[in-house]
């Protein structure tokens, strides 16, 4: 029997891990609800989040401070790619069928990754973390990076800055309202079109924001976006497509599935994340928080 | 032909429709009126399989068929019309009425035979009656919405209904068109010795050929009877204050 | 318009199985390869659209049953001695009670969830082809399939003189081709009718008495045996089976090469197949970045040919119609 300290670190890794798949995932299925695209890309953005915040670092350094910076820096630069392949190429695609718009995000998913193994080549990047966030301490009988604390402080900060955005401002109750009803929405002034966009935006920056703060804890190589895109799509659909907090309930899950399933079952890891999205979508397709079908 | 009794449907809370009972003879036409959000679609996809009541029962023939799925209450002899036009857009009329005579006759699981040579005659019979022969081989999604409807009541009939619902017939057509429609309709129901249930907006439409009439409102039976019986009913009234009165 | 009938009765895809036959003659070791792979695909691609093009039903997870297919062809001849007029049927009829088992559930899905529920199966089926070790080889697959027993080819006149890899060639090519044949008579069939009402309109179809579910399942079935065949085809073409056969970039190359075709009409994904294939070879010849080629391609498609190769060169004929009706 695994001692409790272990355990603990062992849950505490699948909630660090989850934070950052909320972060993702957040994003995707932001824009899955509003515009209906499901966006293969956004594993794209988490990639190319995190090779800009590389990229970053290594021209202004890694000055107190100056990691914020390129973090911030690449998820806003990631925002504005977002915005730019939204306003000039995908929203033509809004009247034809949903697998054109499918497709579409996997071609700049194939783009993507060879546009960034042209720019970092194959070889494998790292960051280190940034100064104040480097050290360790020991808590619950384990010991805790800093970094990593940060970052179980901050997934439920944004989860809530999110979710306040949507709830209680003017612009997510509108975002909310798109989501229902966009034909509605138009009939009654709102300029649907630059919603889409400022959605589309919000949605990749977020991706791109997972990306770059990801960067000290995982390494950066070509794959990491569909590895990433394939456990975000687990997540929204075990929390249910389009429910904001069945997103974050879902990365929770996940994340003590994926820390704990591969004590359990160490050869069947690849085939149990899979097996738990085919079984979700056979029993319960809305996962736990989203609308039931057909309604 | 057809009794429905006591169906209730909720939707999240709200009750779209509150214990309706509604008897329709064989061979007559009745029809279902009410303002907008009155329940009448709701009650159509209730009577055929689109929807499961939450408790009720309805009754075809003397046989039960609550809850039974909509593809084996059309086999039954049901036949309907949808308020949204729903045909099959990128296929030719003459295909869209074939459809519905392949579908009928059970040759769904035939992967052998070419179709074209299917039901030919059956369907040019049927787009004669309906008025659609000489656009036979046009795609239906570039015809009018008038020849749409037509269409509509041409695939219905090609499943030789029994009873057939139509949910807005006339909807959205000129005043022109609505008197061909309703007289096609009237024709055809008693050429064939049909049961038509229907529901609609259009008063006139409604007076000129219902014998029996059911007003809904709010998902509750209000008024029920003949048309001179419906129209001076006080609660009618009440309930279309503000519309057109018949 | 005459003309245009005259040429419609034309038996094309026979004279292009005919003429495909020849390839071999030509001599050249590359050209056989690369056409025994474009046949192979193209009944590949031609499977999945019957489930895009006539179903409208999106599947990401073909590739499963092309995998299944290819291990199953793979495994009973290597390791069983298997003949292939046993082992490739029985690929097929695998991967056919695979797609019933996993269609039964996708089925009851639409849209979205359809195309992830496929997703995930497939990638379940990659999964464990990567990890049962004992019966799939793992990670490093299964090499030396050996090739079918071709010595009664030496028998036909005029073929004697040719290599394994050209009689196995011509036979892919028939078998291929009788694969076509019979999914154009199923897409002709009254079932095929009504399986485009379904795509236009499940609604609509349902209450015209066929049962839709059942009817999707049943496509979804025949789907899985062609490309199951294909997959065992591909496993000996390939001398070698791999788990990366059933990964899901394989289900996107279909999906491109049947877009990038037409899923408009039936040959459509074979030209698809035909185009993208030999793409594919020139462009890697010059350049590692094919992907991005391929990503390139795609979204230009998606803008200016959304009806593939197929529907443009339509578009055009009927333009060149009109002009000189004018």
């Amino acid at each position: 029997m695994p001692d409790l300290s272990f355990l603990l670190a062992q849950s505490l890794s699948g909630l660090t891990a989850a934070m950052f798949l909320f972060l993702i995932a957040s994003g995707l299925s932001l824009i899955f609800g509003v515009l209906r695209v499901l966006n293969f890309a956004h594993g794209s953005f988490y990639m190319l989040g995190a090779y800009l915040a590389f990229q970053f670092v290594r021209w202004g350094g890694m000055g107190p401070g100056r990691f914020w910076w390129a973090v911030l820096g690449a998820a806003l630069s990631i925002a504005i790619v977002g915005g730019l392949v939204e306003r000039l190429l995908l929203r033509h695609l809004y009247g034809k069928d949903e697998l054109y718009q499918l497709l579409f995000t996997y071609g700049l998913v194939l783009i993507a990754s060879d546009a960034a193994k042209k720019a970092w080549g194959t070889q494998q990047l790292s960051l280190s973390r940034p100064p104040g966030l480097t050290g360790a301490s020991r808590m619950f009988g384990t010991m805790l990076p800093h970094y990593n604390l940060f970052i179980l402080l901050l997934g439920p900060t944004i989860a809530l800055g999110l979710w306040l955005l949507l709830n209680r401002t003017r612009a997510g109750r509108v975002i909310r309202a798109a989501a229902l009803d966009r034909e509605m929405l138009g009939a009654l002034g709102v300029n649907v079109s630059w919603l889409y966009t400022g959605v589309f935006m919000l949605g990749s920056f977020l991706g791109g924001l997972g990306g770059a703060l990801v960067t000290p804890v995982r390494a950066i190589v070509p794959g990491m976006d569909v590895e990433i895109i394939v456990e975000a799509f687990i997540v929204v659909v075990i929390g249910g497509l389009g429910s904001f907090w069945g997103t974050f309930l879902g990365a929770v899950i996940y994340g003590q599935v994926l820390a704990f399933g591969i004590l359990i079952v160490p050869a069947f890891s690849i085939f149990s994340v899979f097996a738990l999205m085919a079984v979700v979508l056979i029993v319960r397709p809305w996962g736990l928080l989203g609308q039931p079908l057909g309604t | 032909m057809l009794e429905v009794r006591g169906v209730r449907k909720a939707f999240a809370g709200f009750q779209a429709v509150a214990g309706v009972t509604l008897v329709v003879p064989q061979r007559s036409i009745c029809a279902t009126i009410g303002p907008n959000g009155a329940g009448k679609t709701t009650f159509f996809n209730l009577i055929t399989g689109h929807l499961r009541p939450d408790s009720g029962s309805v009754v075809l023939k003397g046989r039960d068929i609550t809850g039974l799925p909509p593809h084996e209450i059309c086999r039954l002899g049901v036949a309907r019309s949808f308020q949204r036009t729903n045909i099959f857009p990128r296929l030719t009329v003459f295909q869209n009425v074939q459809a519905a005579f392949l579908a009928h006759h059970r040759h769904a699981l035939n992967l052998y035979s070419r179709v074209d040579r299917f039901y030919r005659d059956e369907t040019d019979a049927i787009l004669t009656s309906i008025g659609l022969v000489d656009k036979a081989h046009e795609v239906s999604g570039f015809l009018s919405h008038g020849g749409q409807k037509q269409l509509e009541l041409g695939i219905a009939l090609a499943s030789e209904p029994e009873l057939l619902l139509l949910d807005e017939p006339t909807a959205g057509m000129s005043a022109t068109e609505t008197h061909e429609t309703i007289a096609l309709i009237e024709r055809i129901t008693r050429d064939r010795g049909l049961t038509l249930l229907f529901t609609e907006h259009d008063m006139e439409v409604v007076f000129a050929i219902a014998q029996k009439i059911t007003v809904l409102h709010q998902g509750h039976v209000i008024a029920e009877g003949s048309p001179a019986e419906v129209r001076a009913d006080p609660a009618v009234k009440r309930v279309y204050l503000g519309e057109r009165a018949p | 318009m005459a003309a245009r009938r005259r040429l419609a009765r034309v038996p094309w895809g026979l004279l292009v199985a005919v003429a495909a036959l020849f390839v071999p003659a030509i001599g050249s070791r590359f050209y056989t390869f690369v056409a025994t792979d474009i046949a192979i695909m193209a009944l590949f691609a031609v499977s999945l659209n019957l489930l895009l093009g006539y179903g409208g039903l999106v599947s990401f997870g073909h590739a499963a049953y092309f995998g299944i297919g290819a291990y199953a062809c793979g495994i009973l001849m290597k390791v069983h001695a298997v003949p292939f007029s046993v082992a490739l049927p029985a690929a097929g009829l695998l991967a056919a009670a695979f797609a019933a088992l996993f269609g039964f559930f996708c089925v009851r899905l639409t849209k979205i969830y359809f195309a992830m529920l496929t997703l995930a199966f497939a990638q379940i089926v990659w999964a464990v082809c990567f990890k049962w070790n004992s019966v799939t080889g793992g990670e490093q697959g299964m090499s030396d399939v050996p090739y079918p027993d071709l010595s009664a080819a030496a028998w036909v006149p005029g073929l004697a003189g040719y290599r394994t890899s050209d009689h196995f060639y011509m036979l892919t090519v028939v078998l291929v081709a009788a694969c076509l044949w019979v999914l154009r008579r199923v897409v002709r069939s009254p079932f095929g009718r009504l399986l485009t009402t379904i795509r236009e309109n499940p609604e609509r179809t349902e209450f015209i008495g066929v049962d839709v579910r059942r009817h999707e399942l049943i496509a979804f079935i025949i789907a899985g045996l062609f490309a199951g065949i294909a997959g065992g085809l591909f496993g000996i073409f390939n001398r070698g089976v791999f788990p990366d056969f059933a990964y899901w970039p394989k289900s996107s190359d279909v999906l491109i090469m049947t877009i990038l075709g037409g899923m408009g009409s039936f040959y459509g994904p074979a030209i698809g197949a035909l185009i993208l294939i030999i793409l594919n070879q020139e462009i890697t010849s010059y350049t590692e970045y094919w992907p991005f080629v391929l990503g390139s391609l795609l979204i230009t498609l998606l803008f200016l040919f959304p009806g593939g190769v197929v529907g443009a060169l339509g578009g055009l004929v009927r333009r060149l119609e009109r002009m000189r009706r004018a």
